[in-house]
């Protein structure tokens, strides 16, 4: 089985990432970057992370999230993240990264967020 | 509960992270920690192998990153050791500082500190670092 599981989904101009497994150096860190990589390719630049599925990410996958934040960023895109699990959240608490990113629970909340 | 050792020696490619996590995963259990605990060694023993197969011994299979579990009343210590050049522990930026927190790496070491008690580096004589870290039970 695939360390990190990624299912793509449209709602309206937002594409939304359901990710499932864990993000950490080597292939879960790997698959975020090509996913998020080929939805700017196809123009795709409002991307919302679902990480409800995610129960673990390392200080390979923590870059890998500020990485595709920048990339996204500096391509006039959006990047959000979903349903933080308790785990993931201590993490970008204790690296103070949740005040940098936009992160929703709700995902009808987080879709009208973008504009 | 008894003390108890176990040792582990790994090649150094990236499967040896995932390797060590499930050695210490089985040795947490064993000593009688909790989930919370086990979660912390589960993220320090995973940044620690992951320095040592990629910064210090730089993926070379020729070298080897040895893991030692040790349990006794009251604390669990893990020592991981590589066979590369050694660092200077204060010379690494802190990644929560501001000008620091958009970097895409340099958060291993402060995530170690963070979930670990007691952590220190010392070269050995023979070449080589290790990492010395205690959880308390």
């Amino acid at each position: 089985m695939a360390e990190l599981n990624i299912r793509e989904r449209q709602a309206g101009d937002v594409t939304v990432l359901d990710m499932d497994g864990r993000i950490t150096i080597g292939e879960g860190s790997v698959a975020l970057r090509s996913a998020v990589r080929r939805l700017l390719e196809e123009g795709k630049k409002k991307i919302l992370l679902n990480l409800a599925g995610v129960g673990y990410i390392d200080s390979s996958g923590i870059g890998e999230l500020v990485s595709s934040y920048t990339t996204i960023n500096k391509d006039g895109g959006q990047l959000k993240l979903l349903s933080l699990t308790q785990k993931l959240q201590d993490l970008l608490t204790i690296t103070k990264l949740l005040t940098v990113f936009d992160v929703y629970e709700d995902e009808a909340e987080a879709l009208a967020s973008y504009k | 509960m008894t003390e108890e050792t176990t040792r582990l020696v790994l090649p150094s490619h990236i499967e040896a992270v995932a390797d060590a996590a499930a050695a210490a995963a089985d040795f947490v259990k064993r000593c009688g920690a909790g989930e919370e605990t086990a979660f912390g060694v589960d993220i320090a023993i995973r940044e620690a192998v992951t320095n040592a197969v990629v910064h210090a011994n730089q993926r070379d299979e020729t070298k080897e990153v040895a893991v030692t579990f040790s349990c006794s009343t009251g604390a669990l210590e893990i020592e991981v050791s590589d066979q590369g050049r050694g660092f200077d522990p204060a010379s690494v930026p802190d990644p929560t500082d501001p000008a620091n927190l958009m970097k895409t790496s340099g958060r291993g070491i402060f995530l170690i500190r963070n979930f670990m008690d007691n952590v220190e580096w010392f070269m050995r004589p023979e070449g080589g670092t290790t990492l010395r870290m205690r959880k308390k039970l």
